[in-house]
């Protein structure tokens, strides 16, 4: 993967995972998140501070276009959605994907039913809660586990 | 007319009885229990209990035959998804969203949630109403058809004042539709004079309120931007 500016909305245990991993690699990534305090998840585990590593932390609500276009969602080349809210992952990624027409565009939906929907209408959908099942079917079975796959 | 609608607050709870006693078929969705138990006293089968952002839910409620879907959740986001679902995936005609917060409504539009309703908007508009700028009230948006209608009213001194509605210097994309006087209403012609005090409305396309505005304004009370 070429260098790409990144950016992720929801800095949970996921978000602020895919946020240090893609920073590593060396890509550019942003993270808005409506708690404050959310940045500890970035700085866990670093020797050097996110904002020092060259990471953005913006605080904001995810639905808010403000708080979007402050995170910088205009010039993100890849978007990712993962809010602890499954409704408000799916509304932000049809944002960034029909108003910014960012190019690479992930969301993360717990729900198998509306990530199935919504990725046969063209979103790339991520459902834990499938790939757990998948997972722990196999597991019960006595199946190879690492065979599966939670994307749509 | 079957109607699903998805919140019971008191929004939801209150469009459900008026629809019921005009001889609607209703379901509500409510996902707080206590709420549901609140409103099940009264509606009885005509509430059910879930999370109406769950296609399960949803489907349970019956929306596949649904004529009409409300969607007045406190959450926009779900609200949003509401709509979208219920018109792309189960084909129901007719959605109405509410919107909590209106700087949300341009997310609606952008996913082709319409209507969406903000009372915070409605309010601001009568507020507007009561205490318009520079004589100037917003009657409608046609935004499809990017016209509006508004109200000017005449300024004493404004240039209007005394002109004919020919020679009112309007810009091209406005139009004079009706004056109002003294308790009435006439339709102009070009000749027909403006007065202080009249209430003019006019049809324009968007963007000229301004260009509109300072013809009607006394000098003093004309907008500087």
């Amino acid at each position: 993967m070429r260098l790409v500016f990144v950016l992720i909305v929801g800095c949970g245990r996921v978000g602020s995972s895919i946020a240090k991993s893609m920073q590593a690699e060396g890509h550019e990534v942003s993270v808005l998140d409506e708690n404050p305090e959310a940045i500890a998840l970035l700085n866990r585990g670093q020797e050097q501070s996110w904002e020092d590593l060259g990471g953005s932390f913006t605080v904001g609500t995810a639905l808010e276009i403000d708080a979007l276009l402050a995170a910088g969602i205009e010039n993100a080349d890849a978007f990712v959605a993962s809010t602890d809210g499954d409704n408000t992952n799916l509304v932000i990624a049809q944002i960034a994907q029909r108003r910014f027409e960012t190019g690479r565009v992930v969301v993360r939906v717990l729900d198998p039913a509306r990530a199935r929907w919504y990725a046969q209408q063209g979103l790339q959908t991520i459902c834990p809660t499938q790939t757990a099942i998948e997972l722990l079917e196999r597991a019960v079975r006595g199946e190879d586990e690492r065979r599966s796959s939670g994307v749509h | 007319m079957y109607a699903v609608i998805v919140g019971a607050g008191k929004v939801g709870w209150n469009l459900g009885r008026e629809l019921i006693d005009k001889a609607n078929e209703v379901t509500i969705v409510e996902r707080s229990r206590r709420r549901y138990e609140v409103v099940e006293e009264e509606l009885e089968h005509n509430i059910q209990y879930g999370d109406g952002t769950e296609l399960w839910i949803l489907e349970r409620a019956g929306i596949e035959r649904a004529d009409l879907v409300i969607a007045v959740t406190g959450d926009d986001e779900d609200n949003i998804l509401i709509c979208q679902v219920a018109k792309e995936k189960y084909g129901v005609e007719r959605v109405v969203a509410r919107c909590n917060n209106p700087r949300n409504l341009q997310h609606f539009e952008l996913l082709g949630v319409k209507p969406a309703v903000s009372a915070t908007d409605l309010i601001m508009r009568l507020i507007e109403h009561e205490v318009p700028k520079y004589g100037l009230v917003h009657l409608l948006d046609l935004k499809e058809e990017r016209l509006e209608i508004i109200e000017m009213e005449v300024a004493e001194g404004s240039p209007a004042e005394g002109a004919s509605v020919q020679s009112l210097g309007l810009p091209e994309g406005s139009l004079v539709i009706s004056i109002l006087r003294d308790g009435g209403g006439f339709v102009p012609t070009g000749d027909s004079v403006v007065q202080a005090g009249d209430e003019v409305l006019l049809v324009l396309d968007i963007g000229l309120e301004e260009a509109v505005t300072e013809r009607f304004a006394g000098r003093a009370a004309a907008p500087s931007g």
